[in-house]
């Protein structure tokens, strides 16, 4: 317990209560089904989750209660009724009017309830047949006619309800309507016809969907890609980490003979309570994709790629960093111990600063701030719970980071929390969050970050993509000092923060040592047992792709970027094109073709390791599917680093965390922070408009490749104008825009909503709208917009 | 021998009885000008010395109700009448809304004023069309006449008046059920803490009454507590309306003060049909539990009809001869509590289900006597489990029906069918003879 959570708790009134004879003490406002459950007495329940409000409706949880000596005339649901002083509970151990009450229900519950466990996904790990077992009787005394429904009918193209089933307990709508923010499904109907529906034409399209089928007590939510797979006894369930973005989700990854058919969400408090987002439920199917390399592949003489043993390919590899100017290029989506493996390699093995995780649109203004405000800071989800204020900048949560949306969310729901949104467009989730839409012309964003009242107990959130726009993190930096606000950098991927942490970027080395103090370099010299660690601040992405085109870099060494994350693809491209590329890659891309050597590497389901949270916690998971043959980029980077006989020395996981325990923190000063202006708007012709845009959480990513029941649940694909341009171009709701510049055209179906005049909103990488591929620019930019 | 007290029904027989003009002939709106010249907590105290109780059902002393909402709290108050008037056999609110509208909206000035609410809302059900016309004819005339609106009588108070109607459902009598209705949600009851009064419409202070309690208010303003406290019992006081349905010889409302008994109002309104005899009946509508020809001398007030094992309800005095299946009635019955539980929680949802099936195959002669202790057990497992009163009152009518017939049930068992005819207990069939 930390000193603040024991101040916290010693304000708290605790309250004595006596539960079948045993006296509890908890706090006020605990419920009794809770205070039971804390001396280990279990109450059954189903209605009753501790993340979601009260709501009494199964009455399974039947207890009798006495206060001072005064008995409730009738059973009382243990889950609505909060503790007392001088409470006096019998549960159904000590009272037979409990026992019977819980009895009856479950009777009357399983009355209507199909027999088909034998077919049913949840049979094995099934509330209602577990406390069937534990708190029911063996046998019913219902003769009668069931009721019956058609079996299952589709609530989203992912997500089933089988009517039966339903126990009509309320959590789905519940947790739909208080944690998502996303009331899609509600109750219809009466009596024991009531049932789980959708509204008409409208499915169950949330990001947060999955849950529900998570806190189903029975089998009646299902999802889609589960449904008849597998028995829960047949799999093997593995505590992981989630790699699909930066908010560090607690997972547990359910494996049968070295295949993961289903991930779930896990339990911490701190950082996703029981929560998770459907893409990190159910985007895991890239792993098991057909096209994964399954061996080391290494361009002959004639210029094509043939398959290699591993010691060909090492020595390939080898023999084409060696001696060579190279640049290492590292995706966000590497582990922290991944990450450090390629830092040190970068500096001990090929002696260069010439590294970057940030494969995207990057700036210097970026770079230093990570380094000034960002690395080695701890600002966490904590930080929000207590926020007087949350200011988003350049940061759409429910798209970026699906668990800080929810813990906004909640608190914005619990004690109204005020929410600022600094944004080009208006988005669901911000509307969600109740936030005061701050609307910014992209690359104005400064002007409105300044104009923020805030105080030492305001959280600014800011986005990866506040690198697009000059002046924005200036602007930022500029606010925490003046108000005293805490500032936390989320981006996108799992990868980044570890990364940054790991010196995976051309102005740190590990721990937050800036690579131009000479104590720092001296740190991590003694550490890596090197003479000397460059002095120059290394190249960024996209300047280590130009100095390759420039021939000023002769080798790179990639490891999970795709080129067309960039924004200058066709650099990108052509410097893959003329270096001598080592690739390290779970599948082909865009790299591969181009790639001297390609490494296969493990997929995070296939390794151990640890990511780091936007919070910059370390999020360990151990590896899911026993005995791949897969080599994490660790292990591959050590044994290129032998054969250049340049060791990094830590070829496993272990060995890597311990060497970064010994590092401890960097204690000297932080690199200073040069502010950087904003870049005055430009002026536009008719028919212009600057582009703006964000990835949607449900897109053409990558690791969400085979996933077609998800991709079902993902927003329409639209491109979003004003009304005045709107009106101006004679264009409706659904008319075809076009949208264009020198490179290329995409057509999207316009919607009207509140944006900036000048503005024209796209999602950057939907079907139909991929940016980065057809107008190599994401934001920013002038494009022509048109009726098309 | 009691007398009959007609007070809201007193003018019913009047051609215009409904209409804004006869209401003022018989000082109508008189009780609402003297009370917004009065202090409002004035009022308050005035319904309380009345003694005036809740006339849907509960009995809740009306005044202490008024009493509840916290006052200088800065948050807007709403009265809301209960005009869902659904439970089976019950038939006051409805006639008294059809002949004499007008009081019931005297009656939300008064108490709206008295609450500091500026907002009152009427939650109708659905299915009665010509009372709702009625009745929003009346609030009509209400604003026309200065009464609703802006600054009514002139007092420089205001009071807006909705009539909301519903959609055709027994829950939405629960009060918090109805509050969930009238705000646009499914009519389901809410879980209290916290009360109405604390956070209810709008999550804001509200009473919520039933129409007969309000339009008793108007009066009581009038001729004063002590006129009001003159009539019925120690702790029942004043006039009610009783609702006569039935096997009888003229079926109607009949107002008389608490604690009058049916024998009492058997006599007054022509007694049974003719040639038959009395074999059970309620004293408040399908929930309550029912009463048989030992009962005809049990006072009907609150505290008498609980003394005898039932409740007073409201006041629904359905009257069943010698003629009516017990099992088929208790069957009727079960499938309308089947038919309107909301489903939210699983006694009431699931077991309405089960008990109907169950009664089925009693009538048709399909039972045993074990069906029979199922039965009693299945209504134990209801009764007290539920999330509100609709599952405790749909087993009152089986249990009790078993407590005073249980031969009747067995005989259904031993002659494997119903041993009634199921013709001669309809009304229509003794027209025709």
């Amino acid at each position: 317990m930390t000193t603040a959570q024991k101040q916290t708790s010693q304000v708290v009134e605790m309250i004595t209560l006596v539960v079948d004879g045993f006296e509890v003490t908890v706090p006020k406002g605990t419920l009794v089904i809770r205070a039971a459950e804390k001396l280990g007495i279990q109450i059954p329940r189903f209605c009753d989750h501790p993340l979601l409000d009260p709501v009494g409706a199964c009455r399974q949880c039947l207890v009798d209660i006495e206060i001072n000596g005064r008995a409730f005339p009738k059973p009382q649901a243990s889950c609505t009724i909060p503790v007392e002083p001088g409470m006096i509970v019998k549960t159904q151990l000590t009272s037979p009017v409990a026992q019977k009450a819980q009895q009856g229900v479950m009777e009357l519950l399983l009355m209507n309830h199909p027999l088909d466990c034998p077919v049913c996904d949840k049979g094995g790990e099934c509330p209602l047949q577990n406390q069937a077992m534990s708190n029911g009787q063996s046998e019913s005394r219902f003769e009668g006619t069931k009721r019956t429904f058609e079996k299952p009918i589709n609530l989203s193209s992912q997500v089933l309800l089988d009517r039966e089933r339903c126990v009509l307990c309320a959590r789905c709508t519940r947790f739909s309507e208080q944690i998502a923010g996303d009331a899609f499904i509600t109750l219809n109907e009466r009596g024991a016809l009531q049932q789980v529906g959708i509204y008409e034409d409208k499915p169950f399209e949330s990001y947060f969907s999955g849950n529900t089928v998570q806190i189903c007590p029975v089998g009646a939510l299902t999802g889609a890609s589960y449904r008849f797979r597998a028995r829960p006894f047949d799999l093997v369930s593995t505590p992981s980490a989630c790699e699909h973005c930066a908010s560090g989700c607690d997972m547990r990854t359910d494996v049968r003979r070295g295949k993961t058919l289903r991930r779930l969400a896990g339990d911490d408090a701190n950082v996703n309570e029981e929560w998770n987002c459907d893409k990190g439920r159910w985007a895991f199917k890239y792993v098991t994709a057909v096209d994964r390399f399954t061996q080391p592949l290494v361009r002959n003489a004639a210029g094509v790629l043939e398959p290699a043993s591993w010691p060909e390919a090492i020595a390939a590899a080898a023999a084409g960093l060696t001696g060579q100017r190279a640049g290492v290029l590292v995706g966000g989506r590497a582990t922290y111990e991944d990450a450090y493996g390629y830092s040190k390699f970068a500096r001990v093995s090929l002696g260069t600063n010439d590294i970057d995780f940030r494969a995207r649109v990057t700036s210097d203004e970026e770079r230093d701030f990570l380094a000034t405000y960002v690395v080695a800071t701890t600002t966490t989800y904590r930080d929000i719970d207590k926020a007087d204020q949350v200011l988003l900048v350049d940061f759409e949560p429910e798209e970026e980071s699906p668990i800080v949306f929810l813990r906004i969310h909640k608190q914005v729901r619990k004690r109204a929390l005020k929410v600022h949104a600094i944004a080009t467009k208006l988005s669901i989730g911000a509307e969600k969050l109740n936030a005061n839409f701050v609307k910014v012309l992209p690359g104005s964003q400064s002007d409105a970050i300044a104009s923020q009242e805030l105080t030492k107990l305001s959280v600014i959130l800011v986005g990866e993509r506040a690198s697009e726009s000059a002046g924005t993190l200036t602007a930022v930096a500029v606010l925490a000092k003046k108000s005293g606000a805490k500032i936390a950098w989320i981006p996108r991927r799992a990868g980044e923060r570890g990364a940054l942490e790991a010196g995976a970027i051309g102005n740190l080395l590990p721990g937050g040592r800036p690579v131009t103090d000479a104590a720092a370099r001296v740190d991590m010299q003694s550490v890596w047992g090197v003479e000397t660690i460059s002095s120059t601040v290394g190249r960024s992405t996209s300047e280590i792709f130009a100095a390759a085109n420039e021939g000023k870099l002769d080798s790179l060494v990639v490891g999970g970027v795709d080129p067309l994350d960039i924004d200058n693809s066709a650099a990108a491209l052509a410097a893959l094109q003329k270096a001598f590329v080592v690739s390290l890659e779970i599948a082909p891309s865009a790299v591969t073709e181009l790639a001297n050597v390609v490494l296969p590497v493990a997929a995070v389901t296939e390794k151990s390791g640890s990511f780091l949270n936007w919070e910059g916690s370390a999020r360990v998971f151990d590896s899911a599917v026993a005995d791949s043959n897969n080599r994490s980029d660790l292990r591959i980077l050590s044994a290129i680093a032998d054969a250049m006989i340049k060791p990094i020395g830590i070829a496993t996981v272990s060995a890597t965390a311990r060497e970064i325990a010994t590092l401890g923190v960097w204690d000297g000063e932080r690199s200073t922070f040069s502010k950087v202006k904003a870049v005055a708007p430009v002026a536009l012709a008719e028919n212009e408009a600057i582009l703006t845009s964000w990835r949607r959480l449900l897109d053409l990513g990558t690791l969400q490749k085979g996933e077609g029941n998800l991709a079902g649940t993902a927003r329409a694909t639209v491109a979003v104008i004003s009304p005045t341009r709107a009106a101006e171009l004679g264009v409706q709701n659904g008319d075809a825009l076009r949208i264009s510049n020198s490179v290329g055209a995409i057509t999207l179906p316009a919607l009207v909503e509140d944006i900036h005049d000048d503005a024209v909103w796209a999602p950057r990488n939907s079907l139909g709208s991929e940016l980065l591929a057809k107008l190599a620019t994401a934001s920013g930019s002038v494009v022509t917009v048109v009726k098309a | 021998m009691t007398e009959l007290t007609p007070v809201l029904s007193a003018h019913w027989d009047e051609k215009d009885s409904f209409t804004i003009e006869a209401y003022k002939r018989h000082d109508g709106y008189k009780a609402a000008k003297k009370a917004l010249a009065m202090d409002p907590d004035e009022l308050i105290q005035i319904v309380k010395d009345s003694g005036l109780r809740g006339r849907g059902g509960a009995g809740f002393p009306t005044g202490m109700k008024w009493g509840f909402i916290p006052q200088g709290d800065n948050k807007d108050h709403y009265l809301v009448v209960n005009a869902d008037e659904s439970e089976p056999g019950t038939c006051k609110d409805m006639p008294l809304l059809l002949a004499n509208p007008h009081v019931l909206v005297e009656g939300v000035i008064i108490a709206s004023y008295a609450i500091r609410a500026k907002h009152a809302f009427i939650y109708i059900r659905g299915e009665v069309t010509h009372v709702v016309r009625r009745l929003n004819q009346a609030i009509e005339d209400a604003y026309k006449a200065g009464y609703l609106g802006k600054n009514i009588f002139g007092s420089g108070q205001d009071l807006d008046l909705v009539l909301h109607v519903g959609a055709g459902a027994y829950i939405c009598g629960e009060e918090t059920a109805l509050l969930d209705s009238l705000e646009g949600f499914r009519g389901q009851p809410r879980l209290r803490p916290p009360f109405p009064a604390i956070a209810g419409l709008y999550a804001r202070p509200t009473v919520v009454n039933n129409v007969e309690s309000i339009a008793s208010v108007p009066a009581i303003i009038l001729k004063g507590a002590q006129w009001f406290q003159s009539m019925g019992t120690e702790k029942s006081k004043g006039q009610t309306l009783y609702s006569l349905s039935g096997h009888v010889a003229n079926p109607g409302q009949f107002e008389a003060p608490l604690g009058i008994t049916l024998r009492e109002i058997l006599e007054l309104s022509g007694g049974m049909r003719a040639g038959h005899t009395l074999k059970f009946w309620t004293p408040g509508g399908s929930s309550t539990p029912i009463f048989t020809d030992e009962h005809l001398d049990t006072p009907l007030d609150y505290e008498g009809v609980a003394a005898a094992g039932s409740m007073l309800g409201t006041k629904a005095l359905q009257i069943f001869d010698e003629t009516t299946c017990i099992v088929r009635a208790v069957l009727r019955w079960t499938e309308f509590y089947k038919h309107e539980s909301c489903g939210k929680c699983t006694p009431c949802r699931e077991g309405t289900w089960w008990l109907v099936q169950i009664l089925r195959d009693l009538e048709n002669g399909q039972g045993t006597e074990e069906d029979l202790a199922k039965l009693l057990d299945l209504c134990d497992n209801i009764l007290g489990r539920s999330f509100c009163a609709l599952g405790d009152g749909a087993t009152s009518p089986i249990t009790s029906s078993i407590k005073y017939f249980r031969d009747e049930y067995i005989a259904h068992i031993t002659t494997g069918g119903c041993p009634f005819d199921p013709v001669a207990s309809t009304l229509f069939e003794t027209a025709a003879k």
